[in-house]
C-alpha cells in the first residue's frame, strides 16, 4: 500500500513537472497581462490524465480490496435500508412509545446482545406521528390506579433521565420540564367525583390539593371562579416538557445500546418458512417491511411482535384478519384502536396569565397552558363523539376555535377575551372507542404480537413506564414493578370497561 | 463572629467546586477542544467496550456515592426523632443550621467534624438551614420535609439543586420566607415557576443562575407571580453589548 502511494506522488509529482512547461512554453509574446492559459489541447488532457490518476488508483485499491477474501462486497446490488433478515423482537412504530420499548428491553437483557431489537418506523419525518404532535403534558391526576402509578413512575424516571439515558460524552438531557402543576376545575355535578378521585391519588402518593373557590381566587387572581366549586391542584411531579427531546433521548441511548432502526412500513404479516413452526403456531407470522416509495420488501423473521403504532395500530391487526372472523369468535372482535384527530391552537394574549399559569382544564373539556415566556399559550378542548373530525388529513379548522374553545376560554380567564390565534396544528390520537384507556399485553389469538397501544391523550406521559411494563411482560414473563394486568385485552373480550373519568 | 468567617472560608474554596461543574454541564457549549486525555479516553472509548464500560462504572459510582450523602436517614429518625435526625444529615452533608428558639448555629468544617452539642436540644425544630455547596439533591430533600417551621433555606451554589428539587419545596409553603438559590448551575426557567406554591416567601435570591436564558424577563415574570416578596437578582449581564457588536459587523460587511 504504502509503496503505491509513493509511487503515486513520485507519478504526481512528475506530473506536475510535465505540466508545468508546457504553460512556461506557450506563454504569450504580447507580456503577463494577456491569457496565459495554454492553447494546445494534448497538454489540457494529460494535465487531466494526472489529476485523475489520484483518484483512480484510489479506486482500483478499493476494487482490490473488495475482491481479495473478508471483504463485504458481493456483485448483487443490495439496498443497505433494508432491516436485518432475522431479529428476536420486532416494535413496529418509532414513536416514543416503541423506543420506550426497546430502550428497556436492553436496559434489561441480561448479557450484551442478548435480544436483537428492532424498530420499524415508517415517517422519519414524524410529520403524523402522535407523539411530537401532543402537548406534551404529564399529570397524576386520574382515577384508575393503574394509571396514577404509571404517572408516577414516569415522572420518576423522567426526574433522572441522565442516569436511564444519559450516553457517555454525549451532552446531557433537557427536558425543559415547566414544574407547573395541572389544575382541574369542577361544577356542581362533578365534584364529588372529583373528591373521590383526590382520595384515591392521595393513597397512590400522588401530591395534590383540593382548592375551594376562594383559595382558587386568592392564588390565581387572574381566574373567573364562577361556576366552579372546587379544583384539584397538583403540587409536584405534574407540569408539561418537550416531547421530541424524550423521544430522541431514548432514540439515542436505544441505538448506542445496539437497537437495529428502521425506515419502512409493515405492509403485511407473511407465514414463516419453516413448517415445523407453522404446525404449532398457526398464526404466529412475520412482518413484511416495505421500503418507502418502492415495492422492494424485506421479510423480517422474528420472535415477538411489538405493536407500538399508535394511531395506526388498528391496521396492523386488520392485515392479520383480526376483526373480519365470524361475529361470535374472538377473531371477530377487532382491536377498538383508531385514529383522532385533535386540534391544538397557539394564541398570543399579552396580558394573560403569567409565570404560575398551570395546565388548567375546565370541567367544560377546554384546555390551556402556558407556551413558553412571551405570552403565548396553547388551547384546545375534545370535540364532541357526533362532531369527531375527518382523520384522512392533518388540517386545522379555525372555526372550531370560534365556536368551541374561545367562548369557555374567556368565561374562564377574562384576560382571554382579548387573544389572537397566532398558529395552530392538529395530531391524532390513538383513541381507544372501547373505554379511552391503553391495552396492554398479549393478543389473545396472535400468540406473539404484544400490544402496547391505544392510549387516547395519555400515551407520551406514561411512555417511560408502560415501556418498562412491556419489556418485563416480554423478557420475565410477568409485570414486576407496576401491575398492569387490568390493561389487558380480556378486557375488550369480556366486555368491561375501565373507564377513566377526567379524559381531555 | 467566628461563623461569618468560616462562611466566607467555605465560600472561597467551593467556588473551585461549582467552577468544576460548571465546565461539565456546558462542555457542550465551549469553544476550546477538550484537553488530550479526555480526547484521548474518547477515542478508546469508541473503539473498546472494555473502556467504555470502565468509564461508565466511574460515572456510575460518583452517582451512588452521590445518592448514598442523600440517602434517606431512616434509623436516625426511628432513634433520635425527625428534628435530629435532620439536623445530624445537615451536619453530614457539611451544612450548618439553628434551633427554633436558640441563637447559635451549629456548623461543620471542611473535614466534615462537628460538635455534638445539638444532640442536647431534643424535639426542637430547625428554623434557618444552610446547605450552601453541598451535594444535596431531591432525595435528600426528603430529609427535612418533617420541618414545617422552616423560615430560612440556603442553596447557595449547590451543584446538584435542580428543578425537581425546587417543585418540593412545596412542603415549606406555609413557613418558608427566606429562600437562596443563587448560582445553582442546574436550575432552569421551568422549576422557577415551581416557586408559585411559596406565598408566604419574602426574600428570594436568584442570581447568577447560568441556567435562565433570558434572565431579564424571568425576574419581571417572578416578580409579577410572588409580589410580596423581595427578588435579589444580581450577576446578570443585562447590557446590549452583543447586539452592538453585531451592528459593527454588519455595517463592515456592507462597506466591503
Amino acid at each position: 500500500m504504502s509503496a503505491w502511494r509513493l509511487r503515486v506522488k513520485l507519478r504526481s509529482a512528475t506530473g506536475l513537472l510535465v505540466s508545468t512547461r508546457p504553460t512556461q512554453r506557450h506563454t504569450s509574446p504580447y507580456g503577463p497581462l494577456t491569457l496565459c492559459r495554454s492553447l494546445s489541447t494534448g497538454s489540457h488532457l494529460r494535465n487531466e490524465f494526472f489529476k485523475d490518476l489520484e483518484a483512480q488508483l484510489a479506486a482500483f485499491r478499493k476494487k482490490a480490496a473488495d475482491a481479495l477474501p473478508g471483504s463485504s462486497w458481493s456483485p448483487l446490488q443490495i439496498n443497505p435500508n433494508l432491516p436485518p433478515e432475522r431479529a428476536d423482537i420486532v416494535i413496529v412504530g418509532g414513536g416514543v412509545l416503541g423506543w420506550s420499548i426497546a430502550y428497556w428491553l436492553k436496559q434489561k437483557e441480561m448479557v450484551r446482545g442478548g435480544v436483537r431489537v428492532l424498530v420499524v418506523e415508517k415517517d422519519p419525518t414524524y410529520s403524523q406521528a402522535s407523539t411530537v404532535l401532543s402537548a406534551g403534558g404529564i399529570r397524576q391526576q386520574f382515577s384508575l390506579l393503574e394509571n396514577i402509578h404509571l404517572s408516577l413512575a414516569s415522572a420518576d424516571f423522567m426526574r433522572n433521565i441522565n442516569e436511564h439515558l444519559g450516553v457517555l460524552n454525549e451532552d446531557p438531557v433537557d427536558l425543559q420540564f415547566n414544574q407547573s402543576g395541572y389544575l382541574f376545575l369542577a361544577s356542581e355535578e362533578v365534584a364529588h367525583i372529583m373528591e373521590e378521585n383526590y382520595s384515591t391519588q392521595r393513597y397512590a402518593g400522588a401530591k395534590v390539593s383540593l382548592l375551594s373557590p376562594t383559595q382558587l381566587k386568592q392564588k390565581f387572581p387572574w381566574l373567573n371562579t364562577d361556576g366552579v366549586v372546587l379544583a384539584s391542584y397538583g403540587l409536584e411531579n405534574e407540569g408539561w416538557f418537550d416531547p421530541w427531546t424524550l423521544l430522541n433521548a431514548f432514540r439515542r441511548k436505544a441505538i448506542s445500546m445496539g437497537v437495529i432502526q428502521c425506515c419502512g412500513e409493515v405492509t403485511g404479516l407473511l407465514p414463516p418458512s419453516d413448517t415445523k413452526t407453522e404446525k404449532l403456531n398457526i398464526l404466529t407470522k412475520k412482518p413484511r417491511v416495505q421500503m418507502p416509495n418502492s415495492l422492494e420488501y424485506q421479510p423480517v423473521e422474528c420472535a415477538i411482535v411489538v405493536n407500538a403504532a399508535g394511531a395506526f395500530s388498528g391496521k396492523l391487526t386488520e392485515m392479520l384478519g383480526i376483526g373480519s372472523g365470524p361475529k361470535d369468535s374472538i377473531a371477530g372482535i377487532p382491536l377498538p384502536v383508531e385514529p383522532r384527530k385533535r386540534y391544538v391552537y397557539v394564541v398570543h394574549c399579552p396580558d394573560g396569565p403569567g409565570l404560575d399559569s398551570p395546565f388548567l382544564i375546565d370541567y367544560s373539556g377546554v384546555y390551556f397552558r402556558r407556551e413558553g415566556l412571551g405570552g403565548n399559550y396553547i388551547a384546545g378542548v375534545s370535540p364532541e363523539e357526533a362532531e369527531e373530525p375527518d382523520t384522512s388529513n392533518l388540517e386545522v379548522d379555525y372555526q372550531f376555535f370560534e365556536e368551541k374553545v374561545w367562548p369557555c376560554l374567556a368565561h374562564r380567564v377574562p384576560a382571554f377575551e382579548k387573544l389572537k390565534v397566532t398558529s395552530a396544528w392538529a395530531g391524532f390520537y390513538d383513541y381507544n372507542t372501547f373505554d379511552q384507556n391503553g391495552i396492554i399485553g398479549i393478543h389473545p389469538l396472535i400468540n406473539n404480537m404484544y400490544l402496547a397501544t391505544g392510549f387516547s391523550g395519555h400515551g407520551l406521559q406514561h411512555s417511560p413506564a408502560v415501556g418498562r411494563a412491556v419489556a418485563e411482560l416480554i423478557l420475565d414473563g410477568n409485570f414486576k414493578t407496576i401491575d398492569l394486568s387490568n390493561f389487558s385485552f380480556r378486557r375488550i373480550l369480556t366486555q368491561e370497561p375501565m373507564l377513566e373519568i377526567n379524559i381531555v | 463572629m467566628s461563623a461569618p468567617l468560616t462562611s466566607l472560608h467555605r465560600c472561597c474554596q467551593r467556588s473551585a467546586l461549582l467552577l468544576h461543574v460548571a465546565r461539565q454541564r456546558w462542555s457542550s457549549s465551549s469553544a476550546s477542544p477538550p484537553p488530550l486525555h479526555t480526547r484521548l479516553l474518547l477515542f478508546l472509548t469508541q473503539r473498546f467496550y472494555d473502556v467504555e464500560m470502565l468509564l461508565s462504572w466511574r460515572s456510575q459510582l460518583t452517582r451512588n456515592q452521590l445518592q448514598k450523602k442523600n440517602a434517606y436517614y431512616g434509623y436516625t429518625q426511628r432513634f433520635y426523632g425527625l428534628d435530629l435526625a435532620s439536623a445530624y444529615f445537615i451536619l453530614s452533608l457539611k451544612g450548618g443550621f439553628r434551633f427554633a428558639g436558640q441563637s447559635e448555629w451549629f456548623y461543620a468544617d471542611q473535614k466534615g467534624k462537628f460538635s455534638w452539642d445539638f444532640l442536647n436540644h431534643k424535639d426542637t425544630l430547625l428554623e434557618e438551614v444552610d446547605m450552601s455547596y453541598t451535594v444535596i439533591n431531591y432525595r435528600g430533600l426528603c430529609n427535612l420535609e418533617g420541618q414545617r417551621s422552616l423560615r430560612t433555606l440556603k442553596l447557595r451554589g449547590c451543584p446538584e439543586v435542580d428543578d425537581w428539587l425546587l417543585a418540593r419545596l412545596h412542603v415549606f409553603q406555609d413557613s418558608l420566607e427566606d429562600l437562596d438559590i443563587s448560582h445553582c448551575p442546574r436550575i432552569t426557567t421551568g422549576g422557577l415557576a415551581a416557586l408559585r406554591n411559596l406565598k408566604g416567601l419574602k426574600r428570594l435570591d436568584v442570581s447568577s443562575l447560568p441556567g435562565i436564558l433570558s434572565p431579564g424577563l424571568v425576574i419581571i415574570l417572578l416578580e409579577e407571580m410572588l409580589p410580596q416578596c423581595q427578588i435579589t437578582a444580581t450577576g446578570y449581564d443585562y447590557s446590549l453589548n452583543d447586539a452592538q457588536g453585531e451592528e459593527e459587523e454588519e455595517h463592515m460587511q456592507r462597506q466591503r
